[in-house]
């Protein structure tokens, strides 16, 4: 399938040039396949996966080795830090995944609450400094949370990728007015990342003006995974041109046909 | 609370929650169990994806100082009993792994002298390099114990409280340090504050009233989710089965309720493991797969040794606290005795092919001893 994204400008997470603005994550999904066929359709170039499905020991345990189903030259696999609780295991999680031959990329999550898996601020910007300066690039997980963004953008993270809802919730983009902040201050690329339930959350997002989307959870566990990441690929696309071809503001109420203060011209 | 006799939570150190009443409406309630099953799907889906997690238990000993009427291991019971040294542990845990397993949990009776913690932390040493996640199922500890045996590697504690209801926990359990029903029960607490991060939660349904147990495990899952928020809760409501010693079920919970506490226990908590062991039989594991159980076992052998056949050479019987060898006929063919008998026979093979058939994913691997070293 051709690609509108062609016809939209590429861009960039660090000195790395993308032109899909769409990013997938590789948990949850029915089987391998249904797994591939949605990164193929999804037309993502960059996909997340998590470093507790992933043989971490260098044994290439073919029970544990999602990465064999991923084509490295096809795909950037970012590694995710899922499970970790606290900046030292993200640390040692990072350092362990370059040992094991992955992209110094990572996808930086610390949530210690294993339930509605929030991120700790905390911890999320201590890891991203000491990694940061470990030459790691960090795209953190965080609340969406405009100061924090900040921070971390100071401290070197090549992104800020705030919660839309919490993961694997489908809620949409339930933090719309925090991301809207984040946008209008962010030097950084702005990725909204978890909640998102459908192709229209993924283009509300890109519509705000948000560089990219990632989604897992409504693709993986759909009836149909490819088809359901076509769509979302779809609603990142028309999402990204609405916002390149400049929406019109909203009005809240009904503009009356006559000037309400012409009489002052009189 | 309506459909449930007396207050399941009078006699309990657990406070009431909007997920307990959640739980109650939702088992005792109106609501049709195909609605509740559908909505417990698209739970399941949502919170664990179309996957599902893969664990092997391996039963390090059946020596026992507790005498417990449901419990095959009951040191009333004159049973063959062995406790495996280090090496027959990892004979084991290789077996296992060999199958595919990469989640694997130690279970042993209660027996100071023979099963020390020294001993738990070594076998722990001893199987972490074979599997990335390490659970233990043994008697409760105290803190420091536990710390002894997070050191070592393991990652996930199974302590059930067996029974909620303070009277039947009393008859059932005869004699032995497991009488005491408030130890164990903060078994879980105490496992939290030592480090572990896989907590599971259960209840032998048949000892009781279900209707109260279950409630009153809903409320300790609560209970742990505020306490221990750091932790993965997990549940299981395992149905007793007939065990050494000719123990029969007292309060039977059919199928159907089975299904359907399964199913409000999902919606309930939408975030909490479910596991479910193979006591249940082939055909209710496999329509529960999608309904709200995460995390299943196959393949299971309940005696210690019994995948390898290893520490057959030193089988025994224990009379009061004594080994007493077994008579000269008693040795053919003998292997140490099971907890319970098993239902579900398949091998994990087996277990992976239905679950792909239902559009399921096997996990194996979902930890990694990395995260916590």
């Amino acid at each position: 399938m051709t690609s509108q994204v062609a016809t939209q400008k590429g861009w960039k997470i660090g000195d790395r040039e993308f032109q899909s603005r769409f990013l997938l994550g590789t948990g949850k999904f029915p089987s391998v396949l249904a797994m591939q066929a949605a990164l193929e359709a999804s037309g993502a170039e960059i996909v997340t996966v998590a470093l507790r499905r992933v043989d971490l020991t260098g044994r290439k345990d073919p029970q544990a080795d999602m990465l064999k189903e991923i084509d490295p030259a096809k795909y950037l696999v970012l590694a995710n830090t899922s499970g970790a609780m606290s900046a030292e295991e993200a640390v040692r999680l990072a350092r362990l995944a370059v040992a094991a031959g992955l992209p110094k990329w990572i996808k930086l999550e610390i949530h210690p609450d294993p339930r509605y898996l929030l991120p700790d601020p905390i911890e999320t910007l201590k890891a991203t400094e000491i990694l940061v300066k470990e030459g790691f690039t960090i795209l953190p997980y965080i609340q969406a949370d405009p100061v924090l963004a900040k921070r971390l953008e100071e401290v070197g993270a090549a992104t800020v990728m705030p919660l839309g809802a919490p993961i694997g919730s489908n809620r949409g983009v339930e933090t719309r007015a925090m991301i809207e902040i984040m946008i209008e201050q962010s030097q950084v690329p702005v990725i909204v990342d978890a909640g998102l339930g459908a192709p229209s959350d993924a283009a509300e997002a890109m519509e705000m003006g948000a560089d990219g989307v990632l989604v897992n959870t409504a693709i993986a566990v759909a009836e149909d995974p490819a088809a359901m990441a076509r769509a979302f690929r779809l609603g990142v696309e028309a999402g990204r041109m609405g916002y390149e071809a400049g929406l019109g503001p909203t009005q809240r109420t009904a503009m009356a046909t006559s000037p309400l203060t012409g009489f002052l011209d009189e | 609370m309506s459909g449930v006799p007396g207050d399941p939570l009078e006699v309990l150190p657990f406070a009431r929650s909007r997920a307990v009443e959640t739980f109650a409406e939702l088992m005792f309630g109106p609501k049709r169990l195909e609605d509740l099953a559908n909505e417990a799907r698209g739970e399941t889906r949502k919170n664990f994806g179309r996957t599902m997690r893969l664990f092997a238990p391996l039963y390090l000993s059946n020596e026992c100082v507790n005498s417990c009427q449901y419990c095959g291991f009951s040191k009333e019971n004159p049973i063959r009993r062995v406790t495996l040294n280090l090496d027959e542990v990892e004979s084991e845990a290789k077996y296992l792994a060999a199958q595919g397993f990469r989640n694997l949990l130690l279970v042993s009776g209660e027996h100071p002298r023979e099963v020390p913690v020294s001993y738990l932390a070594q076998t722990v040493k001893r199987t972490v390099g074979l599997f990335p996640s390490v659970a233990i199922e043994v008697a409760p500890l105290a803190t420091a114990e536990y710390r002894e045996i997070v050191a070592a590697g393991a990652e996930g504690l199974v302590l059930y409280q067996e029974s909620y209801d303070r009277a039947a926990y009393a008859e059932m359990h005869v004699s032995g340090p497991k009488r005491n029903f408030d130890e164990r029960l903060g078994g879980p607490e105490r496992g939290y504050a030592a480090g572990f991060r896989r907590i599971g939660l259960g209840v032998l349904v048949g000892l009781a009233d279900w209707r109260r147990e279950l409630v009153a495990l809903a409320a300790h899952v609560s209970h742990m989710m505020k306490v221990g928020w750091r932790s993965q809760i997990t549940l299981a409501l395992p149905r007793l089965r007939p065990a050494a010693g000719g123990f029969q079920p007292r309060v039977a919970m059919s199928d159907r309720d089975f299904v359907r506490a399964i199913c409000a226990f999902r919606i309930a908590f939408p975030q909490a493991g479910i596991v479910l062991s193979t006591r249940e039989p082939a055909k209710l594991r496999d329509g529960l797969m999608e309904l709200g159980v995460t995390m299943m076992s196959a393949g299971s052998e309940t005696d210690p040794g019994g995948y390898t056949g290893v520490g057959k050479g030193r089988l025994h019987r224990t009379v009061r606290g004594r080994e007493v060898a077994l008579e000269a006929g008693e040795w053919e063919g003998a292997e140490a005795t099971e907890q319970f008998e098993v239902s579900d026979g398949r091998s994990a093979e087996e277990l992976s092919t239905v679950l792909r058939s239902r559009g399921l994913d096997p996990v194996w691997k979902d930890w990694d001893r990395a995260f916590a070293e």
